[in-house]
């Protein structure tokens, strides 16, 4: 009990549910992540998983249960303020600023949780350690060749890139991707697989992806979700070789 | 950034030009020039809002004749701004735009799109109802006439010359505080919104407090424009908070390029000038603003000072067909 930080989960859902209507888009869903973990959420279409990190992000108020970020229950908190607490994600639909160049979207992003972001009196380009940072981010993602273009002109899959780029920005201690490798080839597949590999391995991924190679290579525990509820988890092998996964994916659950 | 400094320099040489000829013209050009700087203040104000947040506020003439009522009344009855105690009413009048803007915001703010638009627009209508019924006060239909002429403090502004180049001085300062604001890390956070408001929810930003203060700031440039307005028109009345003044200056800023904060100046220029213009020759001058919208919105929707974008893309696609044309040639023989 020397460390205390690294036995609270950095992200616990209990018992979360979330009805439109008549409709149980989440239904009593519970886990956690902690420190390092790498989890991935699977499940056919319209299972619930983008709700899921909908619910968690704060961007729908969920219908019953909690959810904690860092031990602290922030069921009732705004999307920034959750976002504050060290949580990032990105969009399965690319969510960039297309108009703006892509060291202004990373600029952004940095701001986001510096008190800086209210200053009016000075210039953006004289924050010098807001740029480096920003140098320093899409160097790793080499992308500083192209750090003038207008991000609409970028292709598709190095808007998906740019996607996980803005979400590190925030030095985050938990990033929930939402199908990173969605519309990519399956060479970029495999590039975006070996990206997400290189992150710092204390930070915490929670993903939600399609793509199964991806799945298999980046995440350790893999949860299967279906009409809003979690069916399984487990070790890739597991849900591999899992009955009930395979009648869901075959449509005869 | 050599592009970024031609623009700089190419306002500064205009507004060099503006200082140096206007007060060369005869006292018409003078007072028509002072009232459309007066005006591209609120354009500007309004360009914060519409240009670099994405609100479209049909209420802006309500701060704008916050600030323009209130320098009448306390000049004519109090005696108040008429002397030196006029640089006071200029920080009152931006306080008392931005208090209001703050009140009006807390409604407007959680609305987006024509929703928003709706809200300010009723708002706006809110102030012109008291404005025309409030008989005690603003004089109603009436409105108050400054008896006290403009403000004397050594420098004497009855002189239109002098008073063209205060109004300047506030003009060019606006510029240059709300140029200062829109590449501040402050202002690049209004562009994210304008781009994509959920983004900048998850990235951190307090969204709705963004656009809150962003609305309090134009409300301030709004009553600092009204200030400026009151002394150079002489009077004050209900028209100068009627819907036609927010209609007005939002077309102002589209005209001449929303984004772009000097848009709105030029817009501004522009209007006066064929109102006035137009006016002497046609009695249906109101017809030729109109067809200058239209076609504005039609065929330039990002203004005027987006015609050198235009310019660019069309000789872009003109060389590239003729790249096509000499890589196709040969194949074809």
């Amino acid at each position: 009990m020397s460390d205390q930080t690294s036995d609270v989960p950095v992200l616990e859902l209990r018992h979360l549910s979330k009805n439109f209507g008549g409709l149980k888009a989440t239904r009593d869903v519970s886990f956690r992540i902690m420190g390092g973990d790498r989890k991935a959420i699977i499940g056919p279409n319209g299972a619930g998983k983008t709700t899921l990190f909908n619910l968690i992000t704060g961007i729908y108020p969920v219908s019953s249960g909690e959810i904690l970020l860092f031990g602290k229950d922030v069921t009732k908190w705004q999307s920034h303020q959750r976002t504050a607490t060290g949580m990032a994600r990105t969009f399965q639909v690319t969510s960039l600023f297309p108009k703006l160049t892509v060291i202004d979207n990373v600029l952004l992003a940095i701001e986001g949780l510096r008190p800086t972001k209210f200053v009016m009196w000075r210039f953006q380009s004289s924050y010098k350690d807001v740029y480096d940072k920003a140098h320093r981010l899409l160097e790793q993602a080499a992308f500083l060749d192209r750090k003038d273009v207008e991000v609409r002109n970028l292709s598709h899959g190095e808007q998906r890139q740019l996607e996980i780029v803005l979400g590190l920005a925030s030095d985050p201690k938990i990033l929930l991707l939402d199908e990173p490798a969605a519309g990519l080839s399956s060479g970029e597949s495999t590039e975006m697989a070996h990206f997400l590999n290189k992150l710092d391995p204390k930070l915490a991924i929670l993903l939600i992806e399609h793509d199964m190679d991806v799945v298999f290579d980046v995440c350790a525990d893999i949860s299967v979700l279906h009409f809003g509820q979690l069916i399984e988890s487990g070790t890739p092998e597991q849900i591999k070789n899992s009955q009930r996964v395979q009648e869901i994916y075959l449509g005869t659950g | 950034m050599s592009t970024q400094n031609l623009k700089i320099a190419i306002v500064i040489v205009c507004l060099l030009a503006l200082l140096v000829l206007v007060p060369m013209g005869n006292s018409f050009v003078v007072l028509l020039a002072t009232r459309a700087m007066a005006f591209a203040i609120l354009a500007m104000s309004l360009d914060i809002l519409l240009g670099f947040t994405g609100l479209a506020s049909l209420g802006q003439a309500a701060y704008f004749g916050v600030g323009a009522y209130l320098t009448a009344y306390l000049a004519n009855y109090y005696g108040f701004g008429l002397k030196w105690d006029f640089w006071l009413m200029i920080p009152i009048g931006m306080a008392v735009g931005g208090a209001l803007a703050a009140l009006f915001g807390l409604f407007a703010i959680r609305a987006t799109g024509t929703y928003f638009l709706m809200i300010t627009l009723a708002l706006g209508q809110c102030v012109w109802g008291l404005a025309y019924r409030w008989n005690s006060v603003t004089g109603g239909d009436n409105g108050i006439t400054l008896k006290g002429g403009r403000p004397q403090f050594g420098i004497d502004l009855t002189n239109d010359i002098n008073f063209f180049y205060l109004t300047f001085a506030f003009f060019a300062a606006t510029l240059f505080a709300l140029y200062v604001l829109i590449r501040s890390p402050f202002g690049k956070s209004l562009l994210g919104i304008r781009e994509r408001e959920l983004r900048m929810r998850i990235l951190g930003y307090n969204v709705w407090l963004h656009k809150y203060i962003a609305f309090i700031i134009a409300g301030a440039f709004g009553g600092l424009s009204g200030v400026i307005w009151a002394h150079a028109n002489g009077i004050v009345t209900p028209e100068t908070v009627v819907l036609t003044t927010s209609v007005d200056a939002l077309l102002m800023t589209v005209l001449g390029g929303a984004g772009t904060l000097v848009g709105g100046a030029i817009g501004s220029a522009i209007v006066f000038g064929l109102r006035e213009y137009v006016s002497t020759l046609v009695p249906w001058w109101q017809y030729v603003l109109g067809g200058v919208y239209v076609l504005t919105i039609l065929y330039l929707p990002s203004g005027l000072m987006g015609i050198p974008e235009r310019v660019r893309q069309w000789r872009n696609s003109q060389k590239k067909r003729e790249t096509t044309k000499m890589t196709t040639a040969p194949s074809s023989h």
